[in-house]
């Protein structure tokens, strides 16, 4: 199976790479934009998905920190 | 009194970490890829970009072979140092309690700063005297203490906060000025200033002798007692 | 006709089958394109190199190895060389920049020597007026920050100017220097028939292909993006594992010889190392292991994918090499051998894919005469105006040390990590010149060049850029040993300047006599030019130097109150192409301040052994922005005021005028200055207080020194 590993930074954690992002993208024109955040997207092949937490939760992610998300893709 | 020194592929600083514990006592290289802790008296995790610092920082080197020894050795009750990544590492590994997050502004950030020692009681600040300044480098992307503010305070009242950055000088954002801690137990410490580049008044200062001569002074009393 | 569209002219293709005796084939014609480019052939600028002066006493290496190398004593050798990544940092900064330090480093690792700082010199448009220009510091200065501090080597040094000259065409060049005890030397001459050629480290894939061609050695029009896709990624961490696995086969004596791949890939190192050995070689592409599939055999050759080495090894320690390069995660495969042939013959299993004789590739591109002519009317427009009259002394000295080409290069610095490896004993900011600990005794290094005053008077400014160079070793203390540049200029096919380049050459070669410093190695860049015109001429200047004792290296800053604060030298400044006729929008234009080369070497020889004997307390070149700014830098950098009185009527050309690499400001008990044999010595004033109070004739003005630092701390942080 071909999954997608969606990491984002929890919410209420000081995040300045989603601050940067939002204090750019009006300088650029874009206004009426909130609450960005940047994570990270890991793509696998797995064998099998049943792994794939325990994965996200040893090594893909730091629990602490961040939050993970896990989505099929075709 | 030995110090072993964890080789990962990638670490900057741990030769500048050997030459700083041989100035206290004899320093050991352990590689990451083998078990041999080669009897060692205390282990130095010492800073760089582990693996690149790919994924997070300090996160895959925590499952190198040599790190699985550190942890028995340290949940024996065995001194170990991690600095800048090593403290990373630590964190990673639950080792140590917290994480570290990029700097504020995003930037690596290399200056000299003061920081004031909270505890002088431990072993790896004995030492040095409760509310002195010792001068001493960051170096860093990825050093911003964080935990959750409850965990915050739990590390403050059980005295676990043995470093902080001295007023106005936080080059990173971290919670409560916090610039190293240690474990429950006392003998795991993490901190992100680089005390082995502040062994040498010639380089800069000499202020983070202080740390390797108080891990010496504290194996040694182990020893005598 | 394809072999245009690959740079080659007419006659070179006419030239290239005359040597072949027939058409080149497809690999071929790519192998020629690249290794008959300017980059790799420097086809304009080899008869004029020939100038330079290359033999000193200290010269282990010289141009034409990996880097150049110098011997220190004590059986120890440094290896440096600077390099320019222009091109490719204009089109992509951040790994531009970044692979530029990536490339450097190699450099200095294939000789065997362990890299222990990164000096870098940049060049960017006017940051207040240019959004590009903020891009492009921003990023590059990071790209910088995170190839060099992730792999664990200090950038201890550097300068940036800001010219609108650069706006289109910025410059990026990187120093390296490195250690190595004398006997792990080597050079990158193949030999040995039999051999096995191994290539180590990253895999192939389709990174700048064409670059070389595309990218160095043509000016950039309007389709800069369509380029994007042949930009390198850098990857600092599989670099950080190719050097110690390199130092630990050289520190085993695994390798015959060594090479790093850089420009042209695999065409050009393999080329190089032939062509020295004098042996042939071949290659077999199929067993280049690759990171994308479907690589034709030419992409394979001129590949520049980075962190990769080529090295010859003995048939029976091939496994004890692929063992070593295992142990540090790092690719190994052999792909190829030595021949007792005289060509480099390309494979693809049993297929010839390419078949040259070395010598046509290396030795035989065709070297073109410039024509030089000097402009009749001036080549650079006047800049903007930032000043308009009218303001006081002090006004102009707080002007000054705000602007961009002066202000504090702290917000970049910091980002750099200047202190692993635990060598430095004089950071950014510290002295004029970096100082590394060697344990027995000490090495200095400096970068520099001023492009303004280069377009205002060729042949002096490269002049002053050597002297300046050698001016900051000498307030360290440090004798120069060697230097290495990095000539940046515009098309030298235009005969202004083909002039240019000639003048400047000129220059530097009567610099380096007069200094008695050879150049050990360097870079050409040619071609860094805009449709609005050519970059400022801008060759830069990397020097090394030795001291005997690194707890006596110089400092900068004042030091003590008290001391006796005198010029020393013999400085005649002027206003032409100095930094405060650019704030009030004067066109640089020369001539420059007579340069009396032997008076100013006597002076720089006195200085340092003044700073060696401990007379001196503190030791600063003036330079950019003249005597005021000089005075004020010691005073911020010390934390101490001054009272100064100059013998002058204080007008612009005393105050702020500049003769770079000729005065110093210098400070010490007044006896120990008199005692010291300084030639022009002329005490000036006192160190003390809390400010800069100057005068000279009618001109009287006090300025606290914290006005001094807000100003010059506040001028780049804005921008960087």
């Amino acid at each position: 199976m071909r999954a997608r590993v969606l990491v984002r930074p929890k919410a209420g954690i000081l995040d300045p790479q989603g601050q940067a992002v939002e204090r750019a993208l009006p300088a650029l024109g874009f206004s009426g934009v909130r609450n960005v955040h940047v994570g990270r997207l890991i793509e696998l092949d797995v064998e099998d998905p049943a792994h794939l937490p325990e994965m996200c939760e040893k090594l893909l992610s730091n629990p602490l920190i961040e939050d993970y998300e896990i989505v099929e893709a075709s | 009194m030995k110090f072993g020194i964890v080789r990962f592929p990638g670490s900057c600083d741990d030769v500048d970490a050997l030459l700083a514990a041989e100035r206290v006592g004899e320093a050991a290289m352990l590689w990451h890829a083998e078990r041999d802790l080669q009897d060692v008296d205390a282990v130095i995790v010492p800073g760089g970009f582990s693996y690149g610092d790919y994924l997070r920082a300090g996160a895959i080197a925590r499952f190198a072979p040599v790190m699985e020894e550190v942890a028995e050795f340290a949940r024996a009750g065995g001194l170990v140092l991690g600095i800048c990544n090593g403290f990373q590492v630590l964190c990673e590994a639950g080792l140590l309690p917290g994480a570290l997050l990029p700097n504020v502004s995003l930037r690596f950030i290399c200056r000299q700063v003061g920081l004031e020692v909270v505890r002088s009681d431990t072993a790896f600040t004995c030492a040095a005297t409760a509310g002195s300044r010792l001068s001493i480098p960051v170096k860093h992307t990825t050093g911003r203490f964080y935990a959750p503010e409850a965990e915050l305070d739990r590390l403050q009242a059980a005295g676990q906060v043995l470093l902080r950055y001295a007023p106005a000088q936080n080059p990173n954002g971290s919670a409560r000025d916090i610039a190293g801690v240690a474990n429950e137990a006392g003998n795991v410490f993490g901190l992100m200033p680089h005390p082995e580049h502040a062994v040498d008044p010639l380089t800069g200062s000499a202020d983070g002798l202080t740390i390797f001569e108080s891990m010496r002074a504290q194996v040694a009393d182990r020893i005598s007692v | 006709m394809r072999h245009r569209e690959l740079g080659l002219t007419d006659a070179e293709y006419e030239l290239i089958v005359a040597k072949l005796g027939r058409e080149p084939g497809h690999v071929e014609l790519a192998m020629f394109s690249l290794m008959w480019s300017e980059h790799c052939a420097y086809k304009h600028s080899k008869k004029l190199l020939r100038r330079l002066p290359t033999e000193g006493p200290h010269v282990l290496l010289g141009p034409g190895e990996n880097a150049g190398v110098v011997d220190v004593g004590g059986g120890i050798a440094v290896a440096f060389k600077v390099e320019s990544h222009n091109h490719p940092s204009a089109v992509e900064p951040f790994q531009g920049a970044a692979t530029g330090v990536g490339g450097i480093l190699r450099d200095v690792f294939a000789v065997g020597a362990r890299p222990i700082a990164v000096l870098d010199s940049l060049r960017f448009g006017e940051p207040a007026t240019s959004a590009r220009s903020r891009f492009l510091l921003e990023r590059a200065v990071a790209g910088i920050g995170h190839y060099g501090n992730s792999i664990g080597v200090a950038t201890v040094g550097g300068e940036i100017y800001f010219e609108s000259s650069y706006e289109q065409n910025c410059l990026i060049n990187a120093m390296c220097l490195g250690l190595a005890p004398r006997e792990r030397l080597i050079r990158s001459a193949a030999a040995g028939p039999g051999n096995v050629l191994v290539l180590l480290g990253a895999l192939t894939g389709r990174d700048g292909i064409g670059g070389a061609s595309v990218l160095a050695s043509a000016e950039l029009g309007e389709a800069d993006d369509a380029k994007r896709p042949s930009v390198q990624i850098g990857d600092p961490f599989a670099e950080k594992k190719l050097l110690e696995c390199s130092l630990e086969l050289l520190d085993r004596r695994l390798l015959v010889s060594l090479q790093d791949l850089g420009a042209a890939g695999l065409t050009s190192s393999s080329a190089e190392m032939a062509s020295k050995g004098e042996v042939g070689l071949d290659i077999d592409v199929a067993k280049v292991p690759l990171r994308e599939p479907g690589m034709e055999s030419f992409e394979i050759m001129i590949s520049e994918s980075q962190e990769r080495m080529l090295g010859v090894v003995e048939p029976d320690r091939v496994a004890e090499v692929l063992a070593v390069c295992e142990r540090w995660e790092t690719l190994a495969t052999p792909i190829g051998e030595v021949t007792a042939g005289a060509e480099l013959r390309v494979l693809r299993g049993e297929t010839v894919e390419a078949e040259i004789p070395v010598a046509a590739l290396v030795d035989d591109c065709p070297l073109y005469d410039l024509d030089p002519a000097a402009p009749d009317r001036p080549l650079y427009a006047a800049p903007p105006p930032l000043l308009h009259g009218g303001e006081t002394p002090d006004e102009l000295l707080l002007a000054l040390l705000a602007s961009a080409n002066i202000a504090s290069r702290r917000p970049v610095f910091e980002q750099y990590d200047c202190i692993v490896q635990s060598r430095t004993v004089r950071r950014p900011d510290a002295a004029d010149a970096a100082v590394l600990d060697l344990g027995r005794g000490a090495i200095a290094v400096s970068i520099d060049g001023n492009g303004r005053r280069v377009a205002g008077d060729p042949r002096r400014g490269a002049a002053e850029v050597v002297f300046e160079c050698a001016a900051n070793l000498a307030c360290v203390g440090a004798e120069p040993l060697g230097l290495t540049n990095c000539l940046n200029f515009g098309n030298p096919e235009k005969p202004h300047v083909a002039w240019q380049l000639t003048e400047a050459v000129e220059g530097l070669a009567e610099a380096c006599e007069a200094l008695t410093i050879p150049v050990v190695g360097g870079n050409v860049s040619l071609y860094n030019e805009a449709p609005t015109g050519p970059i400022f001429p801008t060759p830069v200047v990397g020097m090394v130097g030795k001291l005997p004792d690194a707890a006596r290296a110089g400092r900068l800053g004042l030091a003590h109150e008290g001391d006796a604060i005198a010029i020393v030298g013999s400085f005649t400044p002027g206003l032409a192409c100095s930094e405060l006729a650019k704030l009030r929008g004067a066109a640089p234009e020369g001539p420059l301040p007579d340069l009396d080369r032997a008076s100013a070497a006597a002076t720089h020889a006195a200085v340092r052994e003044a700073v060696r004997s401990g007379a001196l307390a503190s030791a600063h070149d003036v330079a950019e922005g003249g005597l005021a700014v000089a005075l004020a830098e010691a005073c911020l950098a010390g934390g101490l005021g001054a009272e100064v009185a100059l013998a002058g009527e204080g007008g612009d050309a005393e105050l702020f005028g500049e003769a770079p690499g000729r005065a110093f400001i210098v400070s010490g008990a007044e006896a120990a200055l008199r005692g010291a044999a300084l030639p022009g010595l002329r005490v000036i004033g006192r160190v003390g207080g809390d400010a800069l109070e100057l005068s000279a004739g009618a001109v009287q003005f006090k300025v606290a020194l914290s006005e001094l630092r807000a100003a010059r701390e506040g001028g780049l942080v804005q921008f960087a």
